[in-house]
């Protein structure tokens, strides 16, 4: 016999936006019962220092955990980890569990994130290839470390540019390959992609753009090489950063709307009722992309989302408009990124990218909408203002960079 | 140990011993004040782990970084006590800080 609970809130997901929908909803007093459904085994954790100090082995997992163990049973948020949701019955307000058991909820948030994208070509399955999403997936790419001299890196958007950094820094030849014509092409600017290209090559990184692979080739079921372009390049081990796609396919099946992820309104709710999301699977309308449906894959984004969500729960909901922000390390170099750059008409460079640290400001009609910082956190902190302020800018002082950004507000 | 005296966002105030090793960040949300969010997890790349810090202790602190010292510029309740938790490393010299958890940015 199947066994049933019931909880005023089940989570379905452990990750970012799931453990600050919990948290928050105990900060905020929230009275009911609370479930928190993980896939993985480990309480919700940390997830960008996988590629970056965890990965490096500058902090221990313990010291990734969101929370302390003890935490969750302290706010009595019931954790239900090592499971996953495979349906959900909207009518009864039910979610059923991969163990066969069921779970009842008032409201539901689906915070399943999203999962990594797989190589498909020939030989993608062979051992040596590895994938950053979990601690399982860090560790797996850890112990195979020690034997390895050539890495390969398939696809140069942040994930594989972190891992890239990291490999030189334990001493692995490293070539990055992507696809197309440069590398953070979906995330930033052309300034920004010539800069990371130059600056990982400076510090001993082959890029290889315009370049997709055709198979990775082995023997013994190990991989020893990647095939692309026609050239083989012999590897001990390949790190895969293709990019992920959100886990929508249950909340499609009990009939959600759903484009590029699950598709919320300003607070947070799903086409279903007492149905909310947050975090990489759930798409919303963005003001800061100029009203067009987004799907943010960050961390920041998943706390703000969990945010509005709880004050919908609340019932004190409130329109979503937080700030789009990311951070990205690599080597030495600290970018930090915020509002949306796609739909730009204009970039302006403040400094100069030799220098390894300037800033790329990206206009529309005037405004700023998005800013990259290269280790340059006073013009991230300044130019943060001037976007939310939407004021229209001098642009003729931008390039100045001697010039703070605060000063560049337009006299209206 | 390290002895602390917390204040939170409601007023409400405790002391708490810690242990060496850790930031104060990490110290004050193992020690239960949700509050601090620190979104970036310590890398000083935001301002959301903000605290004041006071007391003879607080002279004792490593001063801020450049880094440190733009970044609190996003924090609209900055003042001369102002620092951003991830970057102070506990350690005995601490010993009597008094923290408070700075209002939300």
């Amino acid at each position: 016999m199947a066994s049933s609970s019931a909880y005023d809130v089940v989570i379905v997901g452990a990750g970012h936006a799931g453990a600050q929908t919990a948290i928050a909803l105990r900060q905020q007093k929230f009275e009911g019962s609370i479930a928190l459904i993980g896939a993985e085994d480990e309480p919700p954790y940390e997830r960008p220092p996988l590629s970056k100090d965890y990965f490096l082995g500058e902090k221990t997992f313990d010291r990734l955990l969101i929370r302390p163990d003890a935490f969750w049973g302290e706010r009595e948020v019931a954790l239900r980890l090592g499971r996953t949701v495979t349906g959900i019955d909207v009518g009864a307000r039910s979610v059923q569990l991969d163990d066969g058991s069921s779970i009842d909820y008032g409201d539901l948030v689906w915070a399943a994130g999203a999962r990594t994208r797989r190589l498909t070509c020939e030989g993608g399955d062979l051992s040596g290839v590895h994938y950053v999403r979990s601690r399982s997936d860090v560790d797996r790419l850890l112990a195979d470390l020690p034997t390895a001299s050539r890495a390969a890196v398939i696809g140069g958007g942040y994930i594989g540019l972190e891992a890239a950094a990291g490999l030189r820094k334990f001493g692995l030849e490293v070539t990055v390959f992507e696809a197309s014509e440069r590398p953070l092409a979906r995330v930033a600017g052309p300034t920004i992609s010539r800069f990371f290209k130059a600056a990982h090559e400076r510090r001993g990184v082959k890029v290889v753009t315009e370049t997709t692979i055709e198979a990775l080739e082995g023997s013994e079921g190990r991989v020893r090489a990647v095939r692309a372009g026609g050239i083989l390049f012999p590897v001990d081990i390949v790190i895969v950063g293709i990019g992920v796609t959100p886990e929508v396919e249950v909340l499609a099946e009990a009939g959600a709307t759903i484009e590029n992820g699950i598709c919320i309104d300003a607070f947070g709710a799903t086409s279903l009722p007492h149905v909310y999301a947050a975090g990489d699977c759930a798409s919303h309308v963005s003001r800061f992309a100029n009203g067009a449906r987004v799907r943010l894959e960050s961390v920041p984004n998943a706390n703000d989302l969990a945010a509005t969500v709880v004050a919908s729960i609340m019932g004190a909901p409130r329109p979503h408009e937080a700030t789009p922000w990311f951070w990205s390390n690599q080597f030495d170099l600290r970018l930090q990124t915020v509002g949306l750059f796609g739909g730009y008409d204009r970039e302006v460079v403040r400094g100069n990218p030799d220098t390894e640290a300037f800033s790329v400001v990206y206009l529309r009609e005037g405004r700023v909408i998005a800013l990259d910082c290269v280790n340059a956190v006073k013009d991230y902190v300044q130019g943060r203002k001037l976007l939310e302020s939407g004021a229209l800018l001098d642009v003729a002082r931008l390039a100045d960079a001697s010039t703070p950004l605060k000063d560049l507000a337009a006299p209206s | 140990m390290i002895s602390l005296t917390v204040t939170n966002r409601e007023g409400e105030t405790r002391d708490i011993e810690v242990a060496e090793g850790l930031s104060l960040m990490e110290t004050l949300r193992n020690a239960g004040f949700d509050e601090i969010e620190a979104l970036c997890g310590g890398g000083c790349a935001c301002a959301t782990c903000h605290v004041y810090v006071e007391g003879d202790a607080a002279a004792a602190l490593e001063p801020l970084s450049p880094d440190e010292d733009d970044l609190l510029d996003a924090a609209d309740a900055r003042d001369s006590r102002s620092r951003l938790s991830c970057q102070i490393h506990c350690e005995p010299s601490m010993s009597g800080l008094h923290v408070t958890i700075a209002p939300e940015a």
